[in-house]
């Protein structure tokens, strides 16, 4: 089959999944709402920690004000929103009860379900927290030193983000294959997250070594980058750099993915479910 | 004759898994060292069947039946042997073998629980790339036999479980398929139901020409769909034929029924006697000695009818395994 062809066969799935995942989201429409208020209480909870003791200690944390932090934060939670992803609470109940079969069956790579339920569901989701966004920012006042440039490396940074972080995610998840000591694994990954993707503090605020970690670890390129960039908090070459840094993590993770997908499935079709 | 749709030569699969005694003490041991054992579930089965055959696979629970489905389908590596499926080796999963092939298990599910099953088909047209008049076509044949009509409406969570189970049939069906696999169809459904979708396996291997190979637990299923049957055991060929003949094969005894007048009559004579109801004798007696039996009994009694039956197939295959060595 022809590459266009490919591609054409991959965009219908995207949006008949679109369909499928959206008359589902319908069908919770409470536990979604619980679900997006918990997204918006995290960041929200930093926000007002960090508010209130930039003001006790003279108007300024590492460069960040109040207003500044009120920035950060709902950055934060809107490239937190767009990156997300729940596989990994899923595929161990895939692997054990058998799903994941039905998923081998297709001739079709079971990433691509899981990529297009993704979006599908940020599609509805997103709108909804751009409003709360916007109600937060007249509350928080934030302050952001926009530019141009900044706006426009955005964009190609937040699809990066969006890639190395599903792609990842998605690897963890395998280690269903494997254990069944799943939730071990998320909660070391959480923690890591937290500290050095920027979401319990920005990263400028961390010990140097910190920061160094941070840079060749993939974290911060998932989450802390993109809202530092759109905040106009990075030089032009900074910008450049995480950028490149993105790149490398998106072929390191698409690598990862494949092998590990690969070994995952020899260990599935050796034992079965 | 064609070359066969389904070949396996000497297929086995074993499987390692984790021995795990009981208690505190072995648990922790077992975070050390495992010790892994041996399990094996197919022992070096060798058949074909050809294009359009309707298959029925036997065999009791843990025969290895499921085994060696998931590993023609794919789903399963072996771990010695040979299988080939349409000429694809099944477990590469090669999109172009893929396509051509389903798998319906009875105790699974692949429509997504709460919408429409209809919105599931329309995924699964995108995910084998139907064009849509074909797509079309083949929908409204499947919702003519299953009579899907009201269900396709329906969230799959409000449906009854033999209603899923159409809809999961329909579902696993939309792309043609030329080789069907099925794994214990109609499982748990009533009788009015298993014979519904009986009727349905008939008619779209009627139709299609698919190769069906099926696993029922209810003889009913194999003796209207299988003229052949493959009987399995411990992973290994018990039997590979018609079904007239596998119960040939392994019944030594014949039933006659026999009614008399009412049920004081001793015919303890004549052979061993199951049951007696409002003077209606069931008699069963070796296979060679039948004749003579029916003979004696109608020349002895005053006989008012009299029949001779195979047991029933149930009772067949019950014999088979436990005549079969372990």
């Amino acid at each position: 089959m022809s590459v266009p062809d490919e591609l054409r066969g991959l965009l219908r799935l995207y949006s008949q999944q679109f369909k499928t995942t959206f008359a589902s989201m319908v069908q919770y429409r409470a536990s979604l709402f619980i679900w997006m208020i918990a997204q918006v209480l995290e960041p929200l909870v930093y926000l007002i920690v960090w508010s209130t003791v930039s003001n006790g200690s003279g108007g300024s944390v590492g460069g960040y004000t109040a207003q500044g932090f009120a920035g950060y934060y709902l950055a934060l939670m809107l490239v937190n929103q767009v990156t997300y992803t729940w596989v990994m609470y899923e595929y161990e109940y895939r692997v054990r009860q058998g799903g994941l079969s039905f998923a081998l069956l297709k001739p079709v790579h079971p990433i691509h379900s899981d990529i297009s339920d993704n979006l599908s569901s940020k599609l509805v989701t997103l709108p909804i927290l751009l409003v709360v966004a916007g109600v937060l920012a007249v509350i928080f006042r934030p302050t952001a030193a926009l530019s141009l440039w900044a706006a426009l490396a955005f964009i190609p940074a937040l699809i990066l983000a969006f890639l190395v972080r599903f792609l990842l995610e998605w690897t963890l998840a395998l280690a269903a294959f494997w254990t069944t000591r799943v939730n071990a694994i998320n909660q070391v990954y959480f923690i890591l997250m937290l500290f050095l993707a920027g979401q319990i503090a920005p990263l400028t605020l961390f010990p140097h070594w910190i920061q160094i970690l941070a840079d060749i670890l993939p974290f911060q390129w998932m989450l802390g980058f993109p809202v530092e960039l759109v905040l106009g908090r990075l030089t032009q070459i900074q910008a450049l750099e995480g950028l490149a840094a993105q790149v490398v993590w998106v072929i390191i993770s698409l690598v990862l993915v494949r092998l590990v997908w690969r070994a995952g499935v020899r260990v599935y079709s050796a034992v079965g479910a | 004759m064609s070359e066969p749709a389904i070949q396996l030569h000497e297929l086995c699969k074993t499987y390692r898994v984790a021995e795990r005694e009981s208690g505190m003490g072995a648990a922790m041991r077992s975070l050390f060292h495992r010790r892994m054992q041996e399990v094996v579930a197919v022992d070096g089965l060798t058949f074909d069947l050809v294009p359009g055959e309707v298959v029925g696979f036997l065999g009791p629970n843990g025969a290895g039946k499921t085994t060696t489905l998931k590993m023609l389908s794919g789903l399963l590596h072996p771990t010695g042997g040979e299988g080939k499926v349409l000429g694809h080796i099944p477990w590469k999963r090669e999109h172009a073998f893929l396509r051509q092939i389903t798998l319906v298990m009875g105790q699974r599910n692949q429509l997504v629980w709460d919408i429409p099953a209809a919105d599931s088909f329309e995924l699964n047209r995108v995910i084998y790339r139907l064009p849509k008049a074909d797509y079309r076509r083949t929908l409204d044949e499947l919702t003519e036999l299953l009579e899907l009509g009201p269900l396709l409406k329906k969230p799959v969570r409000n449906l009854s479980l033999g209603e899923r189970m159409k809809c999961e049939i329909a579902a696993a069906l939309l792309h043609r398929p030329q080789v069907v696999f099925l794994d214990e169809p109609t499982i748990g459904l009533d009788v009015t139901m298993q014979r519904r979708i009986r009727t349905f396996i008939a008619e779209y291997n009627h139709r299609t020409g698919a190769t069906v190979l099926l696993t029922s637990h209810y003889m009913a299923d194999v003796e209207a769909l299988c003229k052949r049957v493959i009987v399995i055991h411990h992973g290994r060929l018990l039997f590979d034929g018609d079904l007239a003949d596998l119960v040939q094969q392994f019944t030594a005894h014949k039933t006659i029924v026999v009614q008399l007048e009412d049920c004081r009559a001793d015919l303890h004579s004549y052979g061993e006697v199951l049951n007696c109801e409002d003077g209606r004798f069931t008699l069963r007696v070796p296979k060679a000695k039948t004749a003579r039996v029916t003979e004696r009994l109608l020349a002895d009694l005053p006989v008012i009818d009299l029949l001779v039956e195979d047991p029933p197939i149930e009772e067949v295959i019950d014999q088979v395994f436990t005549q079969a060595p372990a």
